[in-house]
């Protein structure tokens, strides 16, 4: 590519001709977090502690120091996140290629389904009979799960029960054959996870983890605006921060999608 | 409590260095009995200092104890001159011990007395924040206090999205309102604080963060991080973003503010090692709570600490009895209000360790740590 086009592509952007797409939810304090059994480990929670605000502590400015997990908020999964990805070479988000950052993305409607069944999960026949419609996914590329979970209020987007999480992801199989038969480069989804509520009752535990990260692909979750997407043709920027030996992050999930000029 | 000579068994008052009977100098502070007589009383109209003509007419009279010493009191309205009364030491706005006296028997509406409810923090019409809805120690809390005749009882909820047990009753109660509170963090506490903070009367803190274990069998800090945040960097949200209105609000008429309550584990006062990081967390609000009540002070509010041994929950499901109910946790407070107590102590464990603290505190730190 020369650098014509890719200035081509700058002022397409500037004019709306491609538009940019945001999938990413506000980081703050009230937006819910993964839920484990209290005995094990717990995220921290987003907190925003003021350091100043154009006051006796800062005259001038405003700033605020922070803290949150690594998987708080709209986050990125490096493969080192799971046991089956740790000892993969550049499986955390300080060493993963800078390439692997933007790649384009098939989105897969399954709001109809999600909305009927808290636990829908996705299967290799409901992919194939996606494929049919849209073509074979091609390698390397995001494939996208689209609940519309989050368009739900937090009480309804956690969906805890007494038996734990109840929102829709995908099965075991199909993780395993958009690894291995597809070569995803990720799997993304809106709810808390990429995988389902439930699916630590799957086998493996929690497959799209499982079956990802041991394949040296990446997840995102907790994404929004993925209705604004079309089934292909988007591209995605998601670009984790550089946090040493970092397991995921939070970051800022961007798409970019044919507009009108 | 006054004082008594060990010589000749005579009670005195006010304190002094000798006997005024016999001249020893073995005066030591007793339980005295309560029972006097009212010989005057006396309503000031004008008074001279500045705290009690806001308050005036305040009634004040003199009492003979049937122990021996005669008092200078503050009175109920019910005390009637000639007539029995019964003495007890309250402390007042500015944390003084004074003497105060009620009718012998029973009057109706007998709380409800100005001169009594200045010398209490009693729920009764009062607005009360409850900062944790979620702990079972705030449900029975909440109840308790409704009980007692708050006019309303805010109860803070942190996570909202989260289901808890009780949730449903909760909700059910009457005069009872749930709102978004979560201590950890800052701006939950502000934002809480800037809707209701002009209106709290009474806030009950009823954090519960309890993790077992010491320093060597935990790994890392974040389970240390989390007892931080939830209890002492809570209280200190809580103390600033509630404190300052609460402090200017200590005379406001019948709603006054008039108490902070902290619960706290008897174990901030010694280490238990068992739960020794979660002991250092208790003592560091304990220490809190006391710079808290300095400052609170001046604004003639009370601050409360109600210490208990290991609770009637899950986080010390482990912990073999006696252990506390969280109903009597509950009772406590509502009773520590009443009373207008500073501190007091609920279960055996608790009172133990209160006492064996008294008798030798080394021998408390080394039994503890066994």
């Amino acid at each position: 590519m020369d650098s014509n086009s890719l200035m081509q592509f700058a002022g397409a952007v500037a004019s709306g001709e491609v538009r940019v797409v945001d999938l990413t939810f506000t980081l703050s304090p009230d937006f819910p977090v993964i839920v484990l059994p209290p005995e094990f480990g717990q995220a921290a929670p987003v907190r925003i502690q003021q350091i100043s605000r154009y006051d006796a502590n800062g005259p001038a400015w405003y700033w605020n120091n922070l803290t949150f997990g690594e998987h708080t908020g709209t986050h990125f999964d490096a493969p080192i996140h799971w046991f089956t990805g740790k000892d993969l070479p550049n499986n955390a988000v300080d060493t993963l290629p800078v390439r692997d950052m933007i790649a384009p993305a098939c989105v897969i409607d399954c709001s109809a389904q999600a909305a009927k069944d808290a636990d829908f999960l996705l299967t290799i026949p409901f992919v194939e009979a996606w494929e049919k419609s849209h073509g074979r996914i091609p390698e390397r590329h995001w494939v996208l799960l689209r609940t519309d979970w989050s368009k739900k209020g937090w009480r309804d987007y956690a969906n805890l029960k007494d038996d734990g999480a109840h929102t829709p992801g995908p099965n075991a199989a199909v993780m395993r054959w958009l690894v291995e038969e597809r070569g995803v480069i990720g799997f993304g989804t809106e709810t808390i996870g990429t995988d389902a509520g439930q699916a630590g009752h799957l086998d493996p535990p929690y497959p799209a983890h499982h079956f990802l990260h041991g394949g040296g692909r990446y997840g995102l979750q907790c994404l929004c605006n993925l209705d604004q997407l079309p089934p292909t043709g988007a591209v995605i920027v998601a670009a984790p921060l550089k946090i040493q030996n970092g397991s995921g992050s939070p970051l800022r999930v961007l798409a970019l999608i044919p507009g009108q000029g | 409590m006054l004082q008594r000579c060990g010589a000749c068994g005579t009670f005195g008052y006010p304190a002094r260095d000798a006997c005024p009977a016999c001249l020893s100098p073995d005066l030591a502070f007793t339980d005295a009995p309560r029972r006097g007589t009212l010989l005057s009383e006396t309503t000031l109209h004008v008074p001279a200092d500045v705290h009690f003509r806001e308050r005036a007419p305040w009634r004040i009279g003199l009492v003979a104890m049937e122990c021996g010493p005669t008092l200078v009191t503050h009175l109920h309205a019910d005390c009637e001159e000639g007539g029995l009364v019964v003495m007890s030491f309250q402390l007042d706005k500015s944390g003084q011990a004074v003497a105060f006296a009620h009718p012998e028997r029973e009057t109706p509406n007998m709380t409800d007395d100005r001169q009594w409810r200045e010398m209490t923090a009693d729920p009764k019409f009062r607005r009360v924040l409850v900062t944790n809805g979620r702990s079972i120690v705030g449900q029975e809390a909440v109840a308790a206090l409704k009980t007692a005749g708050a006019s309303i009882v805010f109860v803070g909820v942190a996570e909202p999205w989260k289901p808890f047990r009780g949730e449903d009753a909760l909700r059910a109660m009457a005069g009872v309102e749930i709102v978004p509170l979560d201590i950890g963090d800052e701006k939950s506490v502000a934002d809480l604080a800037a809707d209701i903070g002009g209106k709290i009367d009474i806030l009950v803190n009823t954090t519960e963060h309890v993790r077992a274990g010491g320093l060597l069998d935990r790994q890392g800090t974040s389970v240390v991080r989390d007892e931080i945040d939830q209890s002492y960097l809570g209280f200190v949200h809580l103390a600033q973003a509630f404190g300052p209105a609460m402090r200017m609000r200590g005379s406001d008429g019948v709603n006054s503010a008039a108490a902070w309550v902290n619960i706290l584990s008897v174990y901030a006062l010694a280490n238990w090692p068992v739960f020794g990081a979660y002991s250092a967390s208790q003592a560091a609000c304990l220490s809190l709570s006391h710079c808290l009540r300095a400052e609170l002070r001046p604004g003639g509010v009370k601050v409360v600490n109600v210490f208990t041994g290991p609770l009637d929950i899950e986080w010390f499901q482990t912990v073999p009895p006696p252990k506390v109910a969280p109903r009597a946790v509950a009772g406590a407070i509502v009773s520590a209000l009443k009373r207008g107590l500073e501190e007091v102590f609920v279960g055996d464990v608790a009172e133990d360790i209160r006492q064996r603290l008294a008798a030798n505190p080394k021998a408390v730190e080394r039994e503890l740590g066994a």
